[in-house]
């Protein structure tokens, strides 16, 4: 008999790199077909002001041009774009799919070209005369919060919601705490930035009035829905078409204005229309991330025990609140305090609007952002009441005792006001880590200026939500050759969401990998679907096919017991194989050759899952250029369990890379009259694959999670979250003969140049009294 | 990001892609590798109504080691002068420099006289060559002519080409035995543009006396330039921390150079002190 559970926990190869090393991947801009017109877009070249006039005459007349749609074209209403988790103070600062009015920020789509070709229609972008009556640009949160300027009309201020997160008593713990420190920390503007760009191939069948939309991402079926309300059709009559993606990270796959005016162009003029967005159009349209500023106050004990974390956060999320522009505004707040034990927590964290990209998620939402202010602020600390910064963190750290840990309570709820760590003991990743890191020896080396460079040693701790609700669904169904189609709701991002199901199938059906075949690219398949966000693919889809073949297995058994004539229970069920008493057998193939054989499954959940780990870096910093070098990172994080250790290493170690752009090169800078200044990967500094060599990533399972079947936590995020908080302190740690502390992110050369720099001319001021 | 609409030749000899060039008033550019022309073309910021591609012009892409110097054809690529084994000997500064030119990909198609004809004041290959006193020579309708590095870059993406003109060939003068050198740039991630960058060598004497001076920046203005006042410092003197530390001050104040969305000016000026201290540490041994 086959031993249970062969595929889930090795380490299977993913399925899908046949296709993708061999170049048969199949990408939105591979797909072409007959009488395709494509589309450029005539974007806003103002930040902020009023549309006076839209002359296409010039680009019209132009050779291959077919056709412009402006906000004239679409019918009143503006159709604006949903939000994820509405709320009652979002609705104003909602975006229109096209600007009609005003415009208010640049990028913002003012009109579609429609040409022959992509060259044909950029070329008659040029001839698109746009006249703008430009209005005073916002491009920072302060001047957003000051309010002289309002983004939109009918609304009191630029304040789009606030989120607040409490526990215990904040300002009692305060009062009477031994210690209280007070920072302001930051964090620049991103951008997700997957390799592969947003794209979109729409076809009208005005015979069947149904539309079919491919390039989706993440999550089709909201986005279906959301695009079948603004077109006035049946949800039935629009089929979301996922093809390869490659990458997501977040911001791919949400509703964009593109995702409407591209279908509404198709059925407008009847011929298949296509759009590949460029690198250009990629960064000052697909949404930003990370601009966060907070004011944070942390109270402790004298041994170093934090009784209190408090403070503001103000989040600058961009002219429009998206479809989940409050996810990152939401975590910040809640997740503030990270892996620690703090009993009194009191967080805003207000989203304001500027004249900027609009803001959505990026891998860790929220929770990089948060981790760094919480990180820094311990290393602040600990060095306040000389306490050692590991000593610290270990006293605060949850443990198993502490499980399961409220967090604080959020208002408004948005979906996970009331959560709670599921499992763990977050000190055993800690120790892990510490071990790994060699720390206790490399210690000595911290502030030493060896051969030009200080070396420095620094840790953060996290967490990861994952596995967010509030369902999805799966279906098996056995097919006359034995082979298994296994339909799940979730979506492949180029995260090997293949291989993961196909493991899971194939140990609950107890049948060789080769035979499931892991289907997910249609909002057709299934009734109702999700996607892949919040590190949720994994434990909901996965949990939903163990379901749907517990189903399947039962529904075989019925069938075989009928076929064979015994009792069910007489039955033994093993390998695809019912067996009778006798000896005679049923296989699934021969039920599948004559009836239907499906099993359907719904994973429901309210509780997420909580991932935890602790990262350590390792530097050099050269004080002379600001060039930091990643000597060693150690990664050590606890996933509950682990489906996939390859698939899973490679999540871990290209989030930490992606965080690791984050702290020293990536930045989205934009002027004072909102005009963004990076418009290349010459750039904005994405890491590449030979800037970071010294990395390791271990992932422990000595914690399943108790909320889902398979035990596992949602794994794709954790590996980002801590290395803002660890780089920065292991570089204050460096610097720490200079007193360098750093606030703000990035630390880019130039910038910790300047740290530097002001450090030294404040201390040689310091020594000369004038 | 698409091309805009141009017109394409390939000529098989140099005085038809003259003639093409000349022809067409300006309009008209050569291609020679395409390595930031096509990105300039996509971001329609360079509109040429015909490219002149260079590729199939013969002598172009020869390599000459002599005793006079070291001649590289215009369509040289940069993988040609990493896979050449004699170049390493015949101008080990050339060959340091390069290691630093973009990527990998972008080495396999760039061109010695693409990149001379760009003018970046942050390439390494102009870098060298005023660093080096080289020597460009161009055709034009009116014949060859000789330009000195020191007159032809005259600004950012500017040379002294007339629009007709090709660059058919960069010649380095001969290297001594016995020369000191160092290539010192610092950019964000390997393959960018330099914030700054140094090549110098000088020949020191049986005493080690520094003489011959040559220190040649990038990235810190319009165009490459040579620092004079540091190569003053340099000879006669030995290579000591003094001469280091004065080198180094007289390098960020011989450099005056911009902001921008990466770095200060006063940051460029200060890593430039640095990484001609560290060039003469490095060419010392």
């Amino acid at each position: 008999m086959k031993a249970a559970n062969t595929y889930v926990g090795s380490p299977v190869e993913r399925v899908e790199d046949w296709r993708f090393l061999r170049g048969k991947g199949q990408y939105i801009d591979d797909y072409k077909c007959e009488g395709l017109w494509h589309a450029a877009f005539v974007r806003s070249a103002i930040a902020h002001g009023t549309i006076r006039r839209i002359d296409a005459t010039a680009a019209l007349a132009q050779p291959g041009v077919h056709a412009l749609i402006t906000a004239a074209d679409v019918p009143r209403p503006i159709p604006t774009i949903p939000f994820r988790r509405p709320n009652a103070t979002m609705d104003p600062y909602a975006q229109p799919v096209i600007a009609a009015d005003k415009v208010r920020y640049v990028g913002e789509p003012v009109a579609v070209v429609l040409a022959a070709s992509a060259a044909l229609a950029e070329d008659a972008l040029a001839r698109v005369v746009v006249d703008i009556d430009p209005l005073t640009p916002i491009v920072d949160w302060q001047a957003s919060e000051q309010g002289r300027t309002l983004l939109f009309e009918n609304t009191e201020s630029n304040l789009a919601t606030v989120f607040t997160a409490t526990c215990g008593d904040a300002e009692a713990a305060f009062r009477a705490a031994d210690y209280v420190r007070r920072e302001t920390f930051g964090v620049q503007r991103q951008t997700a930035l997957p390799m592969e760009t947003r794209g979109l191939l729409a076809r009208w069948n005005a015979q069947t009035g149904c539309l079919g939309v491919s390039g989706a991402a993440k999550l089709p079926f909201f986005n279906r829905r959301a695009l079948a309300k603004m077109m006035g059709l049946a949800e039935s009559a629009v089929d979301y078409i996922e093809l390869d993606v490659g990458g997501g990270f977040g911001a791919r796959g949400e509703f964009y204005p593109e995702d409407f005016l591209v279908a509404f162009a198709a059925r407008q003029f009847g011929y298949p229309i296509k759009w590949i967005e460029d690198r250009r159009e990629h960064l000052m349209t697909i949404a930003h991330a990370r601009e966060m500023h907070g004011e944070i106050e942390i109270a402790c004990r004298r041994d170093g025990s934090i009784v209190g974390l408090r403070g503001t956060i103000h989040v600058d999320i961009g002219a429009y609140m998206r479809p989940n522009g409050t996810t990152s505004v939401r975590n910040v707040a809640q997740f503030l305090a990270g892996p620690y034990h703090v009993p009194n927590i009191h967080v805003e964290s207000r989203a304001v609007v500027s004249n900027k990209t609009p803001a959505g998620t990026y891998r860790g939402p929220g929770r990089y952002e948060g981790c760094f202010f919480c990180e820094r602020m311990i290393d602040l600390a600990a060095g306040d009441l000389g306490i050692d910064r590991l000593e610290i963190r270990r006293r605060n750290l949850l443990t198993a005792a502490d499980m399961p840990y409220k967090l604080p309570t959020l208002v408004p709820d948005d979906g996970f006001g009331k959560t709670a760590c599921d499992s763990g003991d977050y000190r055993t990743a800690f120790d892990r880590c510490v071990e790994t890191s060699v720390w206790h020896e490399k210690r000595d080396l911290v502030g030493k200026l060896i051969d030009g460079r200080f070396h420095g040693l620094g840790i953060a701790c996290f967490i990861e939500g994952g596995a967010s609700g509030p369902r999805e669904n799966a279906r098996v169904e056995v097919t006359a050759d034995g082979t298994v189609a296994v339909y799940v709701g979730s979506s492949a991002i180029g995260q090997g969401l293949e291989t993961v199901m196909a493991q899971i199938a194939a140990d609950a059906l107890e049948i060789p990998l080769e035979c499931i075949r892991v289907l997910h690219g249609s909002t057709h398949y299934l009734r109702e679907g999700f996607g892949s966000y919040g590190s949720r693919a994994t434990v909901m889809g996965g949990s939903a096919i163990m379901l749907a073949a517990k189903n399947l297995l039962a529904a075989f058994a019925d069938a075989a017991a009928a076929r064979l004539s015994v009792p069910v229970a007489d039955l033994t069920i093993a390998e695809g194989v019912a067996t009778a008493p006798d000896g005679r057998v049923v296989t699934l193939a021969d039920i599948a050759g004559g009836e239907s054989l499906v099993g359907e499954g719904s994973f429901s959940n309210s509780k997420p899952t909580y991932t935890y780990g602790s990262a350590i870096a390792y530097v050099a910093v050269d004080p002379k250029t600001g060039h930091v070098e990643v000597l060693d990172y150690v990664v050590v994080d606890d996933v509950g369990r682990v489906i996939n250790p390859l698939t899973l290493h490679g999540q871990v170690t290209g989030a930490t890379v992606q965080g690791l752009g984050s702290v020293f090169s990536e930045h989205l800078p934009y002027d004072a009259d909102g005009q963004l200044l990076v418009g290349s990967l010459a750039d904005y500094m994405v890491p590449l694959a030979t800037d970071y060599p010294n990395l390791r990533a271990i992932s422990m399972q000595l914690y399943p999670s108790p909320n889902n079947p398979l035990g596992a936590k949602g794994a794709g995020e954790g590996g980002i979250i801590p290395v803002g908080g660890a780089i920065s302190n292991a570089i204050a740690s460096a610097l720490g003969p200079l007193g360098v502390q750093p606030r703000e992110l990035p630390l880019t050369p130039p910038r910790l140049w300047e740290l530097i720099n002001d450090a030294g001319s404040s201390a040689t001021s310091a020594q000369q009294p004038t | 990001m698409k091309l805009p609409s141009f017109a394409y030749a390939c000529p098989a000899t140099l005085s038809e892609a003259v003639a093409l060039l000349a022809a067409h008033d300006g309009e008209a550019k050569p291609l020679a590798g395409g390595q930031s022309l096509m990105p300039m073309m996509a971001f329609r910021v360079a509109l040429p109504s015909l490219l002149v591609d260079l590729r199939k012009i013969p002598d172009l892409k020869q390599i000459q080691i002599s005793d006079d110097g070291v001649r590289l054809g215009s369509m040289v690529r940069w993988r040609d002068i990493e896979d050449d084994v004699h170049l390493a000997k015949a101008h080990p500064l050339l060959i340091a420099a390069i290691a630093h030119v973009a990527h990998y990909q972008i080495r396999n198609r760039g061109t010695v006289g693409g990149s001379v004809a760009h003018a970046d004041p942050a390439a390494e290959m102009p870098g060298v060559a005023i660093a080096c006193e080289a020597e460009i020579t161009a055709v034009g309708k009116g014949g060859n002519r000789i330009i000195k590095a020191a007159d032809f870059f005259l600004g950012a993406l500017t040379t002294a080409l007339e629009p007709d003109e090709i660059i058919t060939e960069i010649r380095l003068p001969p290297w001594p035995a016995g020369r000191r050198f160092a290539f010192q740039e610092f950019a964000q991630r390997r393959g960018d543009f330099a914030m700054s960058g140094v090549a110098l060598y000088y020949d020191p004497d049986a005493d080690g006396r520094v003489g011959n001076a040559h220190v040649g920046v990038i990235g810190v203005a319009d165009r490459p330039q040579r620092l004079a006042t540091v190569e003053a410092i340099l000879n006669g003197r030995t290579i000591s921390d003094a001469t280091l530390a004065a080198a180094a001050e007289a390098a960020s104040a011989a450099v005056d150079p911009h902001d921008d969305i990466h770095a200060s000016a006063a940051y460029r000026r200060s890593l430039t002190g640095t990484l001609v201290e560290r060039a003469l540490r490095s060419a010392a041994g």
